[in-house]
């Protein structure tokens, strides 16, 4: 492309001005003091959860908020660079999640068995991926959505009914790698209070593999190839007049995220020793992600980090203060069945069609917005 | 949608007829035929297709909504599921004060008591359908990619509202007493249930072609699906068929949903969604917007789920996406494309 160069010279500018962080980021830096700073606390959170909070609730939201930033992110570069809804990304994130858990399962708990498993699932992903974007997104993207959400229920009902294989409802349950259990110590001092054991051996697993995920999708969509999706999202036939095959760049950017979902997917069943249709498959993660995405900012990628945090704490702890709004509100009719904390999801509900009208860009382009 | 294209008035007399495309709606018969052979006994293969064509009705009945305001406003609704829950839910309304009627022994009074479960289902969803399409969809005309998140948005919302009103534990609805059991002829075995369905959902099919080819309501409907600015050129507030177009379509997701209620006899708020996986699938394989193409398509999908249910179970589970593989493979926009899509 000989007219790349003029096209992208703001591009060029800011990664010779930005140095080793702005490499890192691909040149797209949050461009907001706010938005830098939770992002940076979010980071050093995680990373530092192990230490900071005593206790294993905290350390599994920890984890999941990982898994979920790599999941969400990956959907924002189908949904918010690509401008094209799925429904089966939830299918994705099961198959590595069954993946490694049929693997680990059958073969034993050791670590070949973990590569056998992610390179199987990451494959038949691919050729899912593949198959659901060629018969579909060349005719409309409408049809892709329906076609994705028809091809995700089947998927699930696939992974209940075949129950010698998956385990059927009840899941399949498995041991890691010795490394990765929780009587396995790395040091036998314990550092800063904490014991160093398989458990956090296991969680850092998580936390680095998800934070590499994330910078290589930033990196993915600050290319020239992810400029050509956000070009065909912007205008379809311009892109298609100006030379990009469309329906090749969809199916494209349909593979990756879907490996992304599967490489989620893993981790979330290497994480709790368990796959079974409710953590992976069901269509309720389908919604989450889906708010977490329009929340957190669509085609931002950092939108992910805010949406995913922001949602998994709001699972976890917005219940509590939910509780107790809606036991001081006893006796008022229907008001504490509003804010009956089993509710949560009606108010998420109403931030995400608030977000889709009123700030598209969610929580990251409302504080991009602020600053200038 | 070709059979519709030409209508023999006066002006047009002496325009050729269009022609009709036979071929789709040869397929639900000849699917039938294919599958005597295969499932064996002439009594089964009756009682399996008199179950599958009921099923197919009520799928339709669901699904027709949905596409006749996807054809006339090329607006996708993807929390068309809500309405079929709440149509389901608001026959609490009629069967908590009546529940006497469910319990006698009388057909008058059970069919009563089912047709006026049907009316105010009807009535709240078409009142909920006019709130929807005011608060949610509105907003974001033209935008596919806005109204699948919205509509999504909405649909969270409002099922989580079921669950506020009437509580989120599954809530058993009994079936009216003469409406359960078969009827029996020799081998033939036939739920009652079934039939009333088939009954029901054939009125509406044949109510809505003739509302759409006979009527100049239905005349302008069309006409707003192939053009809509030179509708309004001509001075009908498009505006207003639109809105009507979407408060009908979610009453009948409302009678939609009543007919599955009493068909699962549960209540849940996700019921709505879990259908919608089929309505989808048959609105693709039928065509967008084609309310012909959605019928066949509903028969097609359930005849397919029973026969290959009954000879081969475990395929029965992705016989569905089967269908519609095949179907697009034969025509990519499927089986009825309309016109100007």
């Amino acid at each position: 492309m000989s007219s790349s160069s003029t096209l992208t010279l703001p591009f060029d500018e800011t990664r010779r001005r930005g140095g080793a962080l702005s490499e890192l980021l691909s040149s797209d830096m949050p461009r907001s003091r706010a938005l830098s700073l939770i992002l940076l606390a979010i980071l050093v959170v995680l990373a530092a959860t192990p230490f900071l909070f005593p206790g294993s609730q905290p350390i599994g939201t920890a984890a999941k908020i990982c898994v979920f930033i790599v999941l969400v992110a990956s959907y924002d570069l189908l949904l918010g660079y690509s401008g094209i809804v799925s429904f089966a990304h939830t299918m994705f994130f099961g198959i590595g999640g069954y993946g490694i858990a049929i693997a680990l399962e059958r073969l034993g708990p050791t670590w070949s068995s973990v590569a056998v498993g992610l390179l199987a699932a990451l494959a038949l992903s691919a050729v899912l991926a593949v198959a659901i974007g060629l018969l579909s997104l060349r005719v409309r993207a409408i049809f892709f959505s329906m076609i994705t959400l028809a091809v995700a229920s089947a998927a699930a009902v696939l992974a209940s009914q075949l129950s010698n294989i998956t385990g059927g409802e009840d899941g399949l349950s498995f041991q890691l790698p010795p490394a990765l259990r929780p009587a396995f110590r790395l040091l036998s001092e314990p550092l800063f209070g904490t014991a160093v054991n398989g458990r956090l051996v296991a969680y850092y697993l998580v936390f680095f593999v998800a934070l590499l995920v994330f910078l290589m999708l930033l990196r993915i969509v600050n290319s020239p190839f992810g400029r050509v999706l956000q070009a065909i999202r912007e205008n379809e036939f311009r892109a298609e007049a100006l030379g990009y095959r469309v329906v090749a760049y969809r199916t494209a950017a349909s593979v990756i995220s879907a490996l992304a979902a599967t490489v989620a997917g893993a981790l979330m069943a290497l994480w709790l020793r368990y796959n079974g249709p409710d953590t992976t498959l069901s269509f309720s993660i389908m919604i989450d992600i889906l708010l977490m995405v329009v929340i957190g900012g669509m085609g931002t990628m950092y939108g992910a980090v805010i949406g995913a945090a922001l949602f998994v704490l709001a699972q976890s702890y917005l219940q509590v203060l939910m509780e107790a709004g809606s036991t001081a509100l006893a006796g008022v009719p229907l008001l504490p069945n509003l804010i009956h904390p089993d509710r949560w999801l009606l108010w998420l509900g109403a931030l995400f069609v608030i977000s889709v009208y009123a700030f598209p860009g969610g929580i990251v382009g409302r504080l991009r917005q602020a600053r200038q | 949608m070709s059979d519709m294209a030409a209508e023999p008035t006066a002006a047009t007399a002496e325009l050729p007829r269009a022609k009709t495309d036979w071929l789709p709606l040869l397929l639900v018969p000849a699917l039938a035929l294919l599958a005597l052979p295969f499932v064996g006994s002439p009594s089964t293969w009756v009682t399996l297709t008199v179950a599958g064509l009921a099923m197919g009705m009520m799928i339709f009945l669901m699904a027709s909504g949905l596409t006749l305001v996807f054809g006339l406003m090329d607006i996708i609704n993807f929390g068309h599921g809500v309405f079929i829950s709440l149509g389901a839910y608001a026959t609490l309304l009629v069967l908590g004060p009546l529940a006497g009627w469910a319990l006698s022994d009388s057909i008058g009074l059970n069919l009563a008591l089912l047709g006026l479960c049907i009316l105010v289902a009807m009535g709240v969803t078409a009142l909920a359908g006019a709130v929807f399409e005011r608060v949610i969809v509105r907003p974001v005309y033209g935008s596919h990619l806005k109204q699948i998140l919205v509509t999504m948005g909405g649909l969270i919302v409002t099922e989580q509202l079921i669950h506020a009103i009437w509580g989120a534990s599954p809530i058993p609805i009994p079936l009216p007493q003469s409406l359960r059991g078969a009827f029996v002829f020799g081998d033939i075995v036939m739920e009652r249930y079934r039939v009333v369905a088939v009954v029901i959902g054939l009125a509406v099919f044949l109510g809505m072609e003739l509302l759409l080819n006979r009527t100049r309501i239905g005349l302008l409907i069309r006409a707003g699906v192939e053009n809509p600015e030179m509708v309004e050129a001509l001075g009908y507030r498009i505006r207003r068929l639109f809105v009507s177009v979407f408060i009908a379509g979610s009453a009948l997701a409302g009678l939609g949903g009543v007919m599955w209620a009493f068909y699962r006899q549960t209540l849940t708020a996700g019921m709505g969604m879990e259908v919608m996986v089929l309505v989808f699938i048959v609105i693709i394989i039928g065509g967008l917007g084609s309310i012909t193409g959605c019928f066949v398509g509903s028969l097609l999908v359930a005849l397919v789920a029973n026969y290959v249910g009954f000879i081969e179970p475990k395929l029965a589970l992705i016989s569905n996406i089967l269908v519609m593989a095949l179907v697009l493979i034969w025509r990519p926009q499927g089986l009825f494309p309309v016109a100007r899509r």
